[in-house]
């Protein structure tokens, strides 16, 4: 096939791009090298509208082995441990089959952990669907949820924690967003570096077959009504293969025969290649004919752009390659010799003896496009008035009941209990706490994560929202006794050619960064996926944060759940009852706009600090972060959770009840305090000028307060526990 | 007590159950399925996970692998054979215990923690065992035990169920039937009661931090029983 602009284009590159490719070649690509070139200038490898922007992230701190730019970030968990962790986006590909697509986002997150040595020791994910009342989300959620469960189960490395909301702006544009923490010596970390000249190139894995072909372009693209005919772009993923993969890779890692290793994910072949050459600036020379494929006859174009699963590339030491076949051998997986390092600095592809391709590594790296894109600033939204008459019309009990089973509030069990979260045996705090803790094994610490996103609130103010979800995340962790250390995010947007979308996108990075350097929380991966926009209609901005802290002592592990009668329970940190943008004004009273809650970087840093020196001393019992819903919310789940009643005191002077219990006001705990501790606990808070509340205490079978609430807890429960799995029966 | 937990290509329960075993004091080893034959133990136990990634049939490629003729012989000569999830399913595959794993009554793949009533305790596994019902966690999606009429009132005459799912009381009933399973079956033995499979996991609950702590009184039990 000759080679044309249209041809190009067709590819998913731009009129100008082409121009430039030829410009940059001196000559007119081949039909491999164009493939190449849209493969590495595509939005999703070559981050081209947000390099700009995410070269301003805070990536560094005294914990950071490894920051963003290798297959995951590392972070040192002290004792030469440490953890290496990611998050990643598969929306696209799970939009279109979700069971694939989300299985497969699953398996290629995990390879990007042990590709660098670590073994993975737990899966996390945030997931996003459309409307409950769209036609396509109970199967798109079973699916993906079937997906996930499929991969992580077989694999054996257990799922601890994850998100998922519903939302009208998913309905065409699902999210499925997969994260990974393995655990290796710090001594013995791998990277995607190649070194040396006349190195072999080793792939290892499954055979190439014709499966996600364009993947990493469809991924890049918006939709449109012809989605269905994007169905063969979906890889399909084998778990079991990948088991092997994984056990096959930490053998051989053992020794010191890898000197790079890089996983093959979205554009396969082409984007492993390309990146070990360029980080090592060097060439690399690979026969395809040596290339094991599934399938007869494969191109090289086709080889090239494969996006078969469970595959990796290997730098190797000279003269190890025996040593390494009798591994692969072992675990039954193909080993194959498919070329060297070079001085080159060129890719070079021979296929039946003949050269196919040759392209200078630079041109496709650091030479790719980048682009900075127009953007429009968000203005903060005006703070909304409420009439507090139309509050009286509604019964604070009813409210409860009603936000306890809102679809993005309710419990999500249905979905958790698909996944094995207890495989390996260390699993301490299982899905549904604030973040899922796992043990460092054979140690007395513990890791815990958390993932989250509020898309409302940065669909409102992205600067907020990027900020806030920082904070959650930083909260999530501290309500277990984890001392926050780092985060990875995948940044979920709309079309980044529109102004508004790549604003919100700008905003939301500004300050996702400004949160990350207060509190010293530095980003040590991620992904971008831009494009999620279906028919010219865009998801609400939705970036995703993964935190990881550690818990020094494992025993001091805190939970949510009540539990003892006569403990007290304290609100931490002011309430002022901010409700816009809280589901209760959307909920209740069907009302939208209003700026989300103000975020106070310090004192979430002071009360964070505050909650872990409590916890740290032992000094408290339980712990729950205050969010979506407001203060009546969090109790609640602290009361189903611990079988237990609460009798909450009257509020004091003129405080307005439906903004104090429902507000979603930043930096708030609730913590249970053993009476005994109590005059200690008040001393610390007064020490950290922390203002506090006396909520109530721990009582009987039911939430209590005044004559407004009297509610037995397997009322809430029941309200609470059931409407997601009665929604996917019905 | 010296055991061996057999390692398949996509075995992933084997760790936890080498740490489990060594935990109370079993000398543990581990086999790989392609090694000719097992180290001298007293027990040898086939692990949870995806053995061959499930395909054809959960536990079927394993129960033709190479290793397998070695642990049909230890059982056939009275050795204590335990099978644990996937374990299970090979058992039954191999033949060496009666009945299949159907794929899970609602379809779905069910991790949780269950009761199971203790059925049986004439047998090495669960005798002078201080609870009878005890608390266990599962991970499967195909554990929904069926058998035949005949087969099943054979199980019965013999006494070769081992452990029903229930509530805490101990109450069996469909309420607490997590997978559909024919009269609640979560565990059966063979006819001598040497070799046990069942779908719950002991070695998921060895102490108070993990799911709970009833798996060590499994565990516990079958050193005692040894000595």
């Amino acid at each position: 096939m000759e080679v044309t602009e249209a041809v190009a284009i067709d590819h998913g590159l731009k009129k100008e791009e082409f121009s430039k490719i030829c410009e940059l070649l001196k000559r007119t690509p081949n039909l491999t090298e164009l493939a190449i070139f849209s493969a590495m200038w595509n939005e999703h490898c070559s981050y081209k509208s947000s390099r700009k922007h995410l070269k301003k992230m805070h990536t560094k701190g005294k914990q950071v082995i490894q920051g963003p730019g290798e297959n995951a970030g590392v972070i040192d968990i002290g004792d030469d441990d440490a953890i290496v962790f990611k998050i990643e986006s598969h929306n696209h590909p799970s939009f279109i089959e979700p069971y694939q697509g989300a299985a497969t986002g699953v398996g290629g997150i995990m390879r990007d952990v042990f590709t660098m040595g670590a073994r993975p020791i737990a899966n996390l994910n945030s997931i996003h669907f459309g409307s409950p009342q769209h036609k396509k989300t109970r199967n798109l959620l079973r699916g993906v949820v079937k997906g996930i469960g499929g991969y992580g189960n077989c694999i054996g490395v257990p799922t601890i924690a994850g998100q998922t909301t519903f939302d009208e702006s998913y309905n065409g544009n699902i999210l499925v967003n997969a994260m990974t923490l393995g655990l290796v010596n710090k001594n013995k970390i791998f990277y995607s570096k190649a070194a040396g000249l006349d190195k072999p190139v080793i792939y290892v894995g499954s055979k190439t077959g014709r499966d996600g072909i364009h993947g990493a372009s469809m991924a890049s693209a918006t939709f449109d009504d012809k989605i269905e005919e994007k169905k063969p772009t979906v890889q399909v993923g084998d778990p079991f293969t990948e088991k092997l993969l994984l056990e096959a890779c930490l053998e051989l890692m053992a020794d010191n025969s890898i000197i790079a290793i890089q996983d093959m994910g979205a554009a396969g072949l082409t984007s492993s290649s390309v990146e070990m050459a360029s980080k090592g600036n060097l060439g690399i020379e690979l026969n395809l004919s040596e290339v094991p494929c599934r399938e007869e006859k494969m191109t090289p174009y086709e080889i090239m752009l494969s996006e078969s699963q469970e595959r990796m590339l290997i730098v190797l030491e000279k003269g190890k390659e025996e040593h390494a076949k009798k591994i692969f051998d072992k675990w039954n997986l193909d080993f194959a010799v498919i070329g060297k390092t070079t001085n080159s600095k060129k890719i070079e592809l021979i296929f039946d003896n003949k050269k196919v391709a040759e392209i200078p590594i630079d041109l496709l790296a650091e030479n790719a496009p980048i682009y900075d894109r127009p953007w429009k600033k968000t203005k903060l939204p005006q703070k909304l008035k409420f009439d507090k008459d139309e509050f009286k019309s509604l019964k604070l009990s009813d409210c409860l009941k009603k936000i306890l089973s809102n679809s993005n509030i309710s419990d999500k069990k249905w979905i958790w209990d698909q996944y094995d979260h207890t495989v390996m045996g260390d699993t301490i705090q299982k899905p549904g706490g604030d973040a899922g803790v796992v043990r460092v094994h054979g140690t007395n610490k513990a890791v815990a994560a958390s993932v989250d996103s509020s898309a409302l609130y940065c669909f409102s103010h992205p600067l907020t929202g990027g900020k806030q979800i920082v904070c959650e995340s930083y909260r999530n962790l501290i309500s277990v006794g984890a001392k926050p250390i780092a985060i990875t995010n995948c940044l979920n947007f709309g079309n980044p050619e529109k102004e508004k979308n790549m604003g919100e996108f700008v905003e939301c990075v500004e300050g996702i960064t400004e949160a990350s350097k207060y509190l010293d929380f530095p980003v040590v991966s991620g992904n971008v996926s831009f494009y999620n926009e279906t028919k010219d209609k865009g998801i609400k901005p939705t970036p995703t944060i993964g935190g990881v802290g550690l818990i020094s002592d494992y025993q001091q592990m805190l939970t949510m759940d009540f539990k003892t009668e006569g403990n007290l329970v304290y609100v931490i940190g002011k309430t002022d009852g901010h409700l816009d943008q809280s589901i209760f004004a959307r909920e209740l009273l069907n009302e939208k706009k209003g700026p989300p809650p103000t975020v106070n970087l310090f004192n979430e840093k002071n009360i964070g600090e505050t909650v872990l020196d409590l916890s740290k001393k032992n000094l408290i019992v339980s712990c729950h972060d205050v969010s979506l819903g407001g203060i009546l919310t969090s109790v609640s789940k602290m009361c189903i959770k611990g079988k237990k009643g609460i009798k909450i005191n009257s509020l004091k002077g003129l405080t307005n009840k439906y903004e104090y219990f429902f507000g979603e006001d930043q930096a708030r705990y609730i913590i249970e305090i053993p009476e005994a501790s109590l005059k200690k606990v008040i001393e610390i808070l007064n020490k950290y000028s922390v203002h506090y509340d006396d909520l109530g205490i721990i009582d009987g079978n039911s939430i209590k307060y005044n004559a407004d609430i009297n509610l037995p807890i397997e009322e809430l429960s029941e309200a609470h526990k059931y409407w997601l799995k009665k929604y996917m029966d019905s | 007590m010296k055991s061996s937990v057999i390692i398949f290509p996509g075995s992933n329960c084997d760790r936890d159950m080498d740490v489990a075993l060594k935990k109370f004091g079993f000398k543990n080893q581990m086999v790989w399925h392609n090694d000719q034959s097992i180290p001298k133990s007293d027990l040898i136990v086939l692990p949870g996970g995806f053995s061959y990634g499930d395909y054809l049939r959960c536990g079927s490629i394993a129960s033709k692998s190479k290793i397998i003729k070695s642990v049909i012989d230890f059982a056939n000569s009275g050795g204590l054979v335990l099978g644990i999830c996937n374990g299970f399913q090979i058992l039954t595959e191999t033949g060496l215990l009666t009945g299949i794993l159907q794929q899970n009554k609602f379809l779905n793949f069910i991790c949780s923690n269950v009761y199971v009533k203790v059925k049986d305790k004439q047998n090495k596994y669960f005798k002078d065992l201080k609870k009878d019902v005890l608390e266990l966690h599962i991970a499967h999606n195909e554990g929904n035990y069926f058998c035949s009429d005949d087969e099943l009132k054979l199980l019965e005459d013999n006494n070769q169920i081992a452990v029903t799912y229930c509530g805490e009381d101990g109450a069996e009933d469909e309420s607490t039937n997590p997978n559909g399973a024919i009269k609640n079956i979560a565990g059966i033995f063979n006819k001598n009661k040497n070799v046990l499979g069942m779908m719950p996991h002991p070695e998921r609950m060895i102490d108070k931090y993990l799911s709970g702590e009833d798996g060590s009184l499994f565990f516990k039990n079958i050193l005692d029983n040894f000595k």
